[in-house]
């Protein structure tokens, strides 16, 4: 074990003490302290923060491959939302005849429908494992089938962004309609049991805080030692020269498919967790604008960082809650121009910045090169 | 002796000509007024049938008097009357007013339904002879889809003094669907009266003929059913033709979206996401001079588009450079980033305009010519999409010829093929990119003006076509204004002809995949640029 704990540097450990940490303060102050108590904290706050960390997840997995691989996805939404209907789905089949409509085996929105019967895409979603098994297979397969396609053909930079941007925008367009049986634009929601457990109890708010809390840990633990690993100090060969790293001999497309597509099955477990917390998955979470949000949490917290990735969609995310609430007017302008002044005066993002202060060597990528390879225009 | 003759016999022609028809006329209407005399029905229906095919413009009276049971007759005089609304008496031929008759010695003129309807059918008829063009036109039209038989003499008489080509195309096309339709009419008649409206050629056209096909044997049955396939290949053409227009509606609309796009791509290699809030700037430009003129100079007020568009031009393109100017350049080299940070600038541009304008759609009025509609064919066409497909080619044709003719033009191809050797042979590339990120914001901002008259004018109008953009100058390829225009009018047409079979999202769905699926089979668009420069 300890040649691989010295792969995890200084950053990655203290982010998974401290989210160790959370996941046992944190059920502990929501449940065992009294409601009148300073310590106690209210369950909406763990549900808030419950969702910060789905969402540091997720920016972990995209950080993973546009901070090491040099792959701008602006689909991630996508996986994050696919794994979250996987979801949403043993949930709503959970509900059984509590529904409106009180029908055993249908969703209400499939009576309301006319439904007669349920549809394959929901055969099986009443099997917990089952559903497990969804939300890492299918943003993982999509993942796999699309880059294969692309990474083969050598899609490349602005190109790769546009086209997943394109995906996520025809899956958002594909879950509004209603004969998708998928729920249409109300999507999912009115969930009641998870597990056999009360969706909007404390007690299991509290425990898919702690669940959400570890799990990240460990996909920050799994993600460092596969960037310290052999795999990934290709990935950033790839990252920053492609064409260099092809004529070494390796297959840049098999390393660029492997990491997209565990990028992706962990947008979709960041997805499933996301779900029981807020309560509801409608295909606004396929939004463009959403996987350009969470490219954002990356360049903030600083990419190619993985802890400074979580860091920023936590960040960007507490302060989009404060600015909606205290100043609704104003979020838009303060997101754009974090936006702007990022990628200006901070390209390696917070961490980054914090990084080159401490010197560490080795770590300071050259702004200019890095994207270099991917440029589509011509070269200056 | 012989001019003495000829004279004669033209004097004969003439009062055969001249004197018969009104002498005929007078005697038909006295004719038929006596069956209304007898209490009869069916002298009724055969004097209300005689009454509507005499042209007589008392006829439209009388009849009418008869449907609102205002008609009474005295049967020893044998002579008709109406009792006007006023409940004084006229004598029905002439319309005088009656003397020395007491309604105590009337009778009114009775009627049963089927009474009814050939009066009803009489009244449609007799319109067919009425003045004004456009109502005969609808008779004709009515005639066409009731086939009235009784209609018949009445539109007999309509086709042989129309002279009107349409209206008397129409009044025929009514006349044959009588014919068409009449069992014990001769089989030739009724084949020539479907040859008439196979060449109507529409939908009612098609139903009638249906009708005679599954009621009818041999030649007539045959005729019908060749019309069908006729009238339906047509139909099918004309709604394939639709569909090309409506398409072409639509690429002109994404032209006009993605061209500004496709010169900032092309010729700085860089995504800019805050296109579309150029378009939508556009759209607030000729929002606030409507405005403005409306509070003004109302008189303008259809002049109001060409103000905005030169003023959307300069106000979009004069951001564009400051956007530049002040965060772009600083990004070359790095697209990715400088799709982020133009992103961030989308947000904040759109919330800029919420603020200012509010979140609620705004009202842009359409100027006169930009409404209204006409035919073509069988193609219904609206003015306002007519002149945003023209605006959209007199657009690309003005970029085409900046580019190939202008000190400005030849600079920007250079830096586009190769950045380096321009900037060696002295051309401020520098200043080359501030001018064509505002070229292409300003034309953006023109197509924003375009745009404001068949969208909402709201905050996200920019959003809706942001990524619909991309897809073209994606598809199109980079650095060809032609590979742009082909994209459009493409995916354009494509969308239109999808819609019928997948609906409108699924045919969109549809399209996203076709694209994502083409770059992966060639990764630089439809026409790519060839050589070192698309190398990375």
């Amino acid at each position: 074990m300890s040649p691989l704990l010295a792969r995890v540097d200084g950053r990655a450990r203290i982010a998974i003490i401290v989210l160790i940490a959370v996941a046992i303060l944190v059920p502990v102050l929501a449940l065992a302290t009294p409601p009148r108590s300073a310590f106690h904290m209210p369950p909406y706050l763990v549900a808030l923060f419950g969702k910060y960390l789905c969402f540091a997840l997720l920016a972990g997995a995209l950080d993973l491959v546009w901070g090491y691989c040099g792959i701008l996805s602006l689909g991630h939404g996508a996986f994050f939302a696919l794994g979250g209907y996987a979801m949403g789905m043993y949930l709503m089949r959970q509900i059984g005849t509590r529904g409106v409509y009180a029908d055993p085996i249908l969703p209400d929105f499939m009576v309301f429908l006319n439904y007669k019967a349920l549809p394959y895409t929901w055969w099986g979603f009443n099997h917990f494992p089952y559903a497990l098994l969804m939300v890492v297979l299918v943003p993982g397969l999509l993942a796999f089938a699309f880059g294969w396609l692309a990474f083969r053909s050598r899609v490349t930079g602005v190109y790769l962004s546009i086209i997943t941007q394109a995906m996520t925008y025809a899956l958002l367009l594909a879950f509004f309609r209603n004969d998708m049986g998928f729920g249409g634009n109300n999507g999912l929601t009115d969930f009641k049991d998870i597990l056999g457990f009360n969706v909007q109890s404390d007690a299991t708010r509290a425990s898919l805080f702690a669940i959400t809390a570890i799990i990240l840990a460990a996909t920050l633990l799994i993600a460092q030692l596969i960037v310290t690993s052999k795999f990934g100090k290709v990935l950033i060969a790839i990252r920053d020269a492609e064409s260099r790293t092809r004529f070494i001999g390796y297959r840049v497309e098999n390393y660029k498919l492997a990491v997209f597509t565990l990028s992706a099955v962990l947008a979709g477990i960041a997805g499933a967790l996301y779900v029981p917390q807020v309560g509801i998955i409608n295909p606004s979470e396929f939004a463009p604008t959403n996987s350009i949000e969470a490219v954002i949490w990356v360049a903030i917290g600083g990419r190619g960082t993985l802890v400074g990735a979580a860091l920023g969609a936590v960040l960007v995310n507490w302060g989009k809650t404060y600015f909606t609430g205290a100043l609704p007017e104003y979020w838009l302008f303060a997101l754009g121009l974090l936006f702007i002044l990022v990628t200006l005066f901070l390209p390696q993002g917070i961490v980054g910045v914090i990084s080159r202060r401490r010197t560490i060597p080795g770590k300071d990528v050259e702004e200019g090169k890095v994207d270099s390879a991917d440029v589509p225009a011509p070269a200056r | 002796m012989r001019v003495c003759k000829l004279t004669a016999l033209l004097l004969l022609v003439l009062c055969l000509c001249g004197g018969f028809i009104p002498k005929a006329h007078a005697q038909s209407l006295d004719d038929a007024l006596a069956g209304f005399t007898t209490d009869d029905y069916s002298d009724t229906d055969k004097a209300i049938t005689d009454l509507a095919a005499s042209g007589n413009p008392r006829a439209a009276d009388i009849i009418g008097a008869l449907q609102e049971g205002r008609l009474y007759f005295n049967g020893d005089a044998k002579k008709v009357y109406i009792k006007d609304k006023s409940g004084a008496l006229q004598e029905a031929a002439t319309g005088a007013g009656a003397t020395g008759i007491s309604a105590d010695d009337l009778q009114p003129v009775r009627l049963n339904n089927r009474l009814r309807r050939t009066v009803d059918a009489a009244i449609g008829g007799l319109t067919l002879l009425s003045k004004d063009p456009g109502k005969r036109f609808d008779a004709a039209q009515s005639v066409f889809k009731s086939r009235e038989e009784s209609a018949l003499p009445t539109l007999e008489a309509a086709i042989a003094q129309e002279s009107d080509p349409r209206i008397k195309r129409a009044l025929n096309e009514a006349r044959a669907a009588i014919l068409a339709s009449k069992a014990d009419v001769a089989e030739n008649v009724r084949v020539g009266a479907i040859d008439t409206i196979r060449g109507r050629g529409d939908q009612d056209a098609l139903g009638l003929l249906s009708g005679i096909a599954a009621s009818s044997e041999g030649p007539v049955r045959n005729a019908a059913q060749a019309g069908m396939s006729a009238i339906r290949a047509k139909i099918a053409l004309w709604n394939n033709l639709q569909n090309v227009w409506y398409g072409l509606s639509l690429g002109s609309v994404l032209l006009l979206a993605a061209i500004g796009l496709a010169i900032t791509f092309g010729v700085m290699g860089i995504i800019n996401m805050a296109h579309g809030e150029m378009v939508m700037i556009g759209a607030y430009t000729t929002f606030v001079v409507q405005e403005y003129i409306r509070s003004h100079n109302p008189a303008l007020f259809g002049m109001s588009l060409f103000i905005a568009i030169p003023l959307a031009f300069v106000v979009t393109g004069m951001i564009g450079i400051a956007i530049e100017r002040s965060i772009i350049r600083f990004l070359y080299g790095r697209p990715l980033e400088t799709l982020l940070a133009t992103f961030g600038l989308s947000l904040i541009l759109q919330q800029a305009v919420r603020t200012i304008f509010g979140a609620n759609n705004r009202e842009v009025g359409a100027p006169a010519f930009m409404s209204g509609t006409f035919d073509f064919g069988g193609l219904a066409i609206t003015y306002g999409r007519m002149w945003i497909i023209v605006f959209a080619i007199i657009v690309f044709i003005a970029l085409q010829l900046v580019l190939r003719l202008t000190p400005f033009g030849l600079r920007m191809r250079a830096v586009t093929q190769n950045r380096r050797m321009a900037s060696a042979m002295g051309i401020d590339t520098n200043r080359i990119d501030a001018l064509a990120f505002g070229l292409g914001s300003g034309i953006a901002g023109m197509a924003g003006v375009a745009l404001s008259q068949i969208d909402n004018v709201s905050p996200n109008l920019g959003q809706s076509y942001i990524i619909d953009s991309f897809m073209v100058v994606v598809f199109g390829g980079v650095g060809n204004l032609w590979g742009t225009l082909v994209a459009a009018m493409t995916l354009g047409v494509a969308n239109k002809f999808l819609e019928p079979f997948a609906g409108a999202v699924l045919g969109k769905i549809v399209l996203l995949i076709f694209i994502i699926l083409f770059i992966q089979k060639r990764p630089r668009g439809l026409f790519a640029l060839k050589g070192r420069a698309v190398e990375a």
